[in-house]
């Protein structure tokens, strides 16, 4: 009896020993080639880099832009096409070249406008960018290569502006703009584009550049949709005429979340590139005190008519009452960033792990699965046997909840409770989500749960081949 | 209904800049305001548009009487603003426009 129990044991003890030799042994494999992934990064990001980034700690060593009176025999060849327009001329292209353009935002808008303005002989441009070129933003951000994913924003648009046109002084910002630097870098160039992804930025720019008397121009796009003004010119208004009062941070909508196609924020910023050109070329911005939207489903261009400047505009008016920049973030209620931020709607005991659920899974425990990502992200990856309800179609009477019921309905005879899991891409919908069914399903035996970290903590550390988005 | 259209006045709405998306995703909207002993502003409009059209979340396109912060309505292609904002009268045809700004970059 005691030999039996003792060798049972020791079965116990083995297959216990065999599946963590297993699972250490694929922790190594990862590790591995992480590792390798690491250093192949940082040997091409050496060889990437021969131009100085600009950060908080060496602002003030950037080049100077020597000012020119005429232009050299190779600059007239090289921007002859342009330089027999008579709105541009000779004189034109000495104003271009003797302008100085900050492009804020590496990204969707900043790379069309950067290379356009590179490409008619701007005579500086600073890029500002905090952020690294990842592969999803290729798809938009298309100054930026696959060789150099991993690499500073600013410095692959660099890369890609010394390819074009190596006279244009290009200058590097790896920071991001905030009230205690914004004026100090926004000070040193004449026209200053907004190319950014967030309202915190918006506003900031908007403020350094009343304050420092630049014009912005502004671009912005989501889905298939763009937008262009420019602020702060020609007695027009600032963005805060227009919008005094930010935006409720729930209604704003970034591209990671809302989608975007990357010839529309191409269209955009080639248009804040020409925009940009008529003012340093002394045409001036049509869009002053106009907004031009581009809608790409429709192919429509529509200018429409905007307010004049604010006689009580709090910063561009006669008498502001903003004479320095503020917080940002603070007063719009949100980041300088356009990441997707993670919310803790639930406590702990209503969550689990992505690793509990792979558990469920593999023990085959009896439970229902609900993704509440739109049909359009379930096709691009979905968990087996799942229950699609659209986040927005949660707790109403539709046939997606009936198919909850039922599926809770059958396993009611099996078990007890039935654990209900909810996962969407990200972990902050399935929450919202489980608070609805909960006090939905409440005469049900149902325990309802979302999935910690959702899709994306499940590509992570339970499924490495399944697709991230 | 062709007789309350006869009476009442016709205009267009449309909706973007993803405030559409508060509309069942349909942009353009021809809608017949009946007749009216006071007259249609802006203002009567949005109670309207929230009783009859808005699909979802109205505190995503409304805020108290006005729409929310960050949406710039367009009577004939011009800013409210320039218009008298929640109190301009509507006309028969107005074209009125909803855009929601947008960020993303
Ligand atoms: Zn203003």
């Amino acid at each position: 009896m005691d030999a039996h129990t003792s060798s049972t044991c020791d079965m116990d003890e083995l297959v216990e020993l065999r599946r963590n030799l297993e699972e250490k042994s694929l922790e190594v494999d990862r590790l591995r080639q992480k590792l390798k992934l690491y250093e192949e990064h940082d040997k091409r990001h050496k060889a990437m880099l021969d131009c100085e980034l600009i950060n908080d700690n060496n602002l003030h060593t950037i080049p100077h832009l020597s000012v020119i009176s005429k232009l050299e025999n190779s600059s007239i060849a090289r921007h002859s096409r342009q330089l027999i327009l008579p709105e541009i001329g000779v004189k034109g292209q000495i104003s271009i070249a003797n302008t100085s353009v900050l492009i804020v935002g590496a990204g969707g808008l900043g790379c069309p406008s950067a290379i356009y303005l590179a490409a008619a002989g701007i005579g500086r441009l600073g890029i500002v960018d905090y952020d690294e070129v990842e592969l999803s933003n290729l798809h938009r951000q298309v100054l930026h290569t696959e060789d150099r994913i991993g690499i500073e924003k600013s410095a692959s648009v660099t890369t890609a502006i010394k390819g074009l046109n190596s006279s244009v002084v290009c200058i590097p910002y790896h920071m991001s703009l905030n009230s205690s630097n914004a004026i100090q870098v926004i000070q040193q160039y004449d026209i200053v584009l907004d190319c950014t992804d967030n309202v915190a930025t918006r506003y900031l720019l908007n403020d350094a550049c009343v304050l420092t008397g630049k014009p912005l121009v502004s671009g912005s796009a989501l889905r298939f949709e763009g937008q262009v003004t420019v602020y702060n010119t020609q007695d027009g208004p600032c963005y805060r005429c227009l919008f005094p009062i930010p935006p409720p941070p729930e209604t704003v909508t970034n591209c990671s979340d809302g989608g975007v196609l990357g010839v529309v924020p191409g269209i955009i910023g080639c248009i804040q590139a020409l925009e940009t050109l008529k003012i340093a070329s002394g045409i001036g911005a049509s869009y002053c005190q106009k907004l031009l939207v581009f809608d790409g489903i429709d192919g429509t261009f529509r200018t429409i008519k905007l307010r004049s400047k604010k006689k009580n505009c709090v910063v561009c008016s006669e008498n502001p009452t903003i004479t320095q920049l503020i917080d940002y973030e603070q007063f719009c209620g949100s980041k300088a960033t356009d990441k997707s931020k993670t919310v803790k709607l639930l406590s702990n005991e209503n969550r689990i792990s992505v690793e509990n659920y792979a558990n469920i899974v593999k023990e085959k425990h009896y439970h229902v699965l609900v993704d509440v990502r739109t049909p359009c992200e379930m096709d691009i990856c979905q968990l087996p046997n799942t229950i699609n309800i659209p986040i927005t179609e949660v707790g109403k009477n539709n046939d997606n909840m009936h198919k909850l019921k039922t599926a809770i309905d059958k396993l009611t005879d099996q078990v007890q409770t039935v654990p209900v899991y909810v996962v969407c891409r990200l972990g902050n919908d399935s929450q919202s989500a489980v608070q609805i069914l909960q006090e939905m399903l409440s005469d049900l035996p149902v325990t309802i749960k979302d999935i910690r970290g959702g899709l994306v903590q499940w590509a992570k550390k339970i499924d490495p081949e399944f697709p991230q988005y | 209904m062709a007789a309350s259209s006869q009476t009442g006045m016709s205009i267009t709405l449309e909706f973007s800049g993803g405030a559409e998306l508060l509309f069942g995703k349909v942009k353009k909207h021809h809608i017949s305001l009946d007749e009216s002993t006071t007259a249609w502003t802006i203002k009567k409009l949005l109670i309207w548009v929230k009783d009859n059209l808005l699909k979802e979340r109205p505190e995503l396109f409304l805020q108290g009487e006005t729409v929310r912060p960050g949406i710039l309505v367009l009577v004939n292609d011009a800013d409210w603003e320039l218009l008298g904002e929640l109190e301009y009268e509507i006309k028969e045809n107005d074209n009125i426009v909803f855009i929601s700004t947008l960020h993303g970059g």
